[in-house]
């Protein structure tokens, strides 16, 4: 328990442990037939211990198979992942620029909105066309994110506002152009793009949802972190993080480096959002971008900021969401459960001081700090 | 920390103490509740019957189609006593995983909601020849073969279309009637067909009122011809619809007819602060069952029947009378209609319901046609 980085990942464990056992309760109260069984507890105690051990270790039995019980399972484990771990990536490079970047989504939906008009627009040969529309990705992400660090730079805007502003732009824009030439599909009256020529698509391991496209996040982690551990820009942008005041004494533009970590930011996102319309959706639709954005953001607390964290803490997301999709198939047990669990583990991950106080962990030493308040 | 968890717990064990302490049912009736199926009238092999459902990224809370297409499921369960499974939707993404797993739960019947899961529809429909499928809101032979990579449009599914333009003329005719202020609003959630149809029939009804009558009744919030409207871009939030609402109120509307779904409701609020002045009209359900809190300014509803499609499709399949003849609801067949006027019965002169259901008559033999553009064929 000596090293910080030791009783880091032990708090994130319990966490996790917690969060289970409060979806446990959850699990029992939301089953109707289980929750009778309580009804009575005192007159007959082991119907309802065993209801409930029956109800609960199903559902979790479930939910670690779908994640985990096979390749099959752990494939569509990294397909949900791949996504989270790019947009992640883009949040935790922005919060290491000390940059909160609520704008994921937006910037998904725009590199999602550029990669799948190239696919569908173009027909061009096989590895060309999949490199432009994913290069069209990355470049409608960068302009996304690349706004809101301009913006602060020039004008001293606070990324927050804009990124939850531009957020809501490119949702509009992306319903607007799909009622519109320019995205809907022909002789359709829905809001559905056409889907991504073959030639566009990521090319899929054989017999699975799985693409290329995580490939390409491992690419992108491997990337991020020589920018922020190896290159002079990485240095600058952790400096600003640190200590914008400083950094500026020290002969650093800050401005320079918001724009760049918010670009980056953006490229990353939009690549995530490359991801699900070449790699798993195809055709664009209002919901292209799921809940992807945001859940970025709890990725990125989850796994602290670092590149190495948020590969494992967007796993842990994908699992639970692979998982909890084969929990609803098999049990039942409703899909809003696994939104629950990943809400209580950020939250048990947020008060350090509570999981220790239950698993009575001795704080030593004070804990990263993750991202600073308002313009700190 | 450690004295408040004590005291939770202690509220804990109370709270059980309290609530816990009923008998064991018996025996006999414990099976019967365990038995998830409560059927007053189970059927031969019914249990053996599995219908199914997957909601699109809405889920099945969206107080909107999700949910109505649900209710069909669910009262199609208790009619037959038949088994059931639903997977819901997180994102466009979860379609194959979903679909799929209700193809391996064994399902006879797959009802998938919404336009959004049309080519998963097809494409497991192809590969799955056996099962039955339907699908709300969608024609399937919309299906882009060669991009779902599919020889020809499966023949297992069956579309649920709704024709509620017919229903709409005549809410729009009826608020014209009903007019005094000689205006009329309407707004929807988003620009996509299953919204507009609702308002191209209301602008339509209105017109037609205009026409016979020698008045001139205004539309605010929708023009068929230009397809440009009002819209609260959401369909969940309230306050919106309130706002859109209130809108068409300050500029002359005394009656609204909001086509937004849960924001909708913001509609019947602003309605009801008016004191009298403005009334409203529901879709989708009959208002003053669904919310009847604002039935008094309800003068009807536009009836949307995804719920009856929906119990039909799994009940013809469970009696093997499967067909995929594309199931429109017209008026003509009940799929969709007005609701009753309830409060306001007493309240619309007599000749103005006659009108209405001389109207009603013309459309389903035809006398009247309506032009908007996004009503589904029937063929």
């Amino acid at each position: 328990m000596s090293r910080p980085w030791v009783r880091e990942l032990v708090v994130s464990f319990a966490a996790v442990i917690l969060a289970l056992v409060v979806g446990a309760v959850l699990i029992i109260v939301s089953d109707a037939d289980v929750a009778a069984t309580w009804g009575y507890f005192f007159s007959y105690p082991p119907d309802a211990l065993q209801a409930s051990w029956t109800a609960v270790s199903d559902a979790y039995t479930s939910l670690f198979l779908g994640a985990l019980g096979g390749w099959k399972p752990i494939s569509e484990t990294l397909v949900q992942a791949t996504p989270l771990i790019c947009a992640g990536l883009g949040v935790s490079l922005a919060f290491r620029a000390g940059l909160f970047n609520i704008g994921a989504q937006g910037q998904l939906i725009a590199g999602a909105l550029c990669a799948g008009w190239v696919g569908f627009s173009f027909e061009l040969p096989v590895v060309v066309h999949l490199l432009l529309a994913l290069a069209a990705g990355l470049f409608g992400g960068a302009v996304w994110g690349g706004l809101v660090g301009l913006l602060k730079a020039r004008t001293g805007a606070h990324e927050v506002i804009l990124t939850i502003m531009l957020n809501y732009v490119a949702l509009y824009l992306l319903q607007w152009l799909l009622t519109t030439d320019v995205l809907q599909r022909p002789g359709r009256n829905d809001p559905i793009s056409p889907v991504v020529e073959q030639t566009a698509q990521f090319p899929n391991w054989p017999g699975t949802r799985l693409h290329l496209g995580f490939l390409v996040a491992l690419l992108a982690v491997a990337a991020v972190w020589w920018l922020l551990a190896r290159s002079t820009t990485g240095f600058q942008l952790r400096a600003v993080g640190a200590n914008p005041e400083a950094a500026r004494t020290a002969g650093m533009s800050v401005g320079r480096a918001y724009t760049i970590a918010m670009l980056a930011a953006g490229a990353l996102a939009g690549l995530a959002g490359a991801q699900q319309v070449l790699g798993t959706d195809y055709p664009l639709t209002d919901g292209i971008a799921g809940s992807v954005g945001f859940d970025s953001i709890t990725v990125a607390l989850l796994g602290r900021a670092s590149p190495i964290g948020t590969v494992v803490a967007g796993l842990v997301f994908g699992a639970l969401n692979a998982g909890g999709l084969q929990m609803q198939l098999q049990t039942q047990t409703p899909l809003t459960l696994t939104t629950v669990l990943q809400a209580t583990i950020v939250l048990f991950i947020a008060a350090p001081a509570l999981v220790r106080a239950v698993f009575r962990i001795r704080a030593e030493g004070t804990g990263t700090v993750l991202a600073k308040g308002w313009n700190a | 920390m450690s004295k408040y968890l004590k005291g939770l717990a202690v509220l804990g064990a109370m709270t059980l103490v309290v609530t816990a302490c009923g008998s064991r049912p018996t025996e006999s009736n414990q099976s019967e509740g365990s038995d998830k199926t409560n059927s007053a009238s189970p059927q031969a092999g019914a249990k053996d019957f599995r219908a199914c459902m997957v909601s699109d990224s809405g889920g099945f809370d969206d107080k909107s189609f999700n949910q109505t297409s649900y209710k069909g499921l669910l009262d199609a369960k208790k009619e037959l006593g038949v088994s059931s499974s639903t997977a819901e939707s997180k994102s466009d993404g979860d379609y194959p995983k979903n679909v799929g797993g209700m193809v391996d739960a064994k399902c006879n019947v797959i009802v998938t909601v919404g336009f959004k899961l049309g080519d998963q529809t097809a494409i497991s429909a192809s590969e799955n020849p056996t099962i039955k499928f339907g699908i709300v809101d969608y024609d399937i032979k919309a299906t882009d073969l060669k991009k779902t990579n599919l020889k020809e449009v499966p023949t297992n599914v069956k579309s649920l279309l709704f024709n509620t333009a017919q229903s709409s003329f005549l809410a729009g005719y009826l608020a014209a009637g009903m007019s005094k202020s000689g205006k009329v609003g309407t707004f929807g959630g988003l620009p996509i067909p299953t919204v507009t149809i609702f308002m191209d029939g209301f602008w339509e009804g209105v017109q037609y009122f205009n026409q016979q009558k020698k008045k001139n009744v205004q539309v605010l919030g929708w023009n068929e011809t230009t397809q440009k409207g009002l819209f609260t871009n959401d369909f969940e939030n309230k306050a919106q619809g309130k706002n859109t609402a209130s809108n068409l109120i300050s500029q002359g509307a005394d009656i609204v007819f909001p086509v937004a779904g849960p924001a909708g409701l913001g509609g019947l609020e602003a309605a009801k602060a008016s004191g009298g002045k403005v009334n409203a009209i529901w879709v989708d359900t009959d208002g003053c069952v669904s919310a009847p809190e604002y039935c008094n300014v309800l003068l009807t509803s536009v009836d949307k029947g995804m719920d009856v499609a929906v119990q039909d499709v799994i009940t013809t399949s469970f009696q093997d009378k499967f067909d995929n003849t594309p199931y429109v609801g017209t008026l003509d067949n009940g799929g969709t209609g007005l609701a009753p006027y309830h409060e306001w019965d007493s309240k619309i002169p007599a000749d103005l319901k006659a009108e209405i259901d001389q109207l009603k008559k013309d459309i389903i033999d035809g006398k009247i046609a309506i032009k908007s553009k996004v009503q589904p064929q029937s063929q």
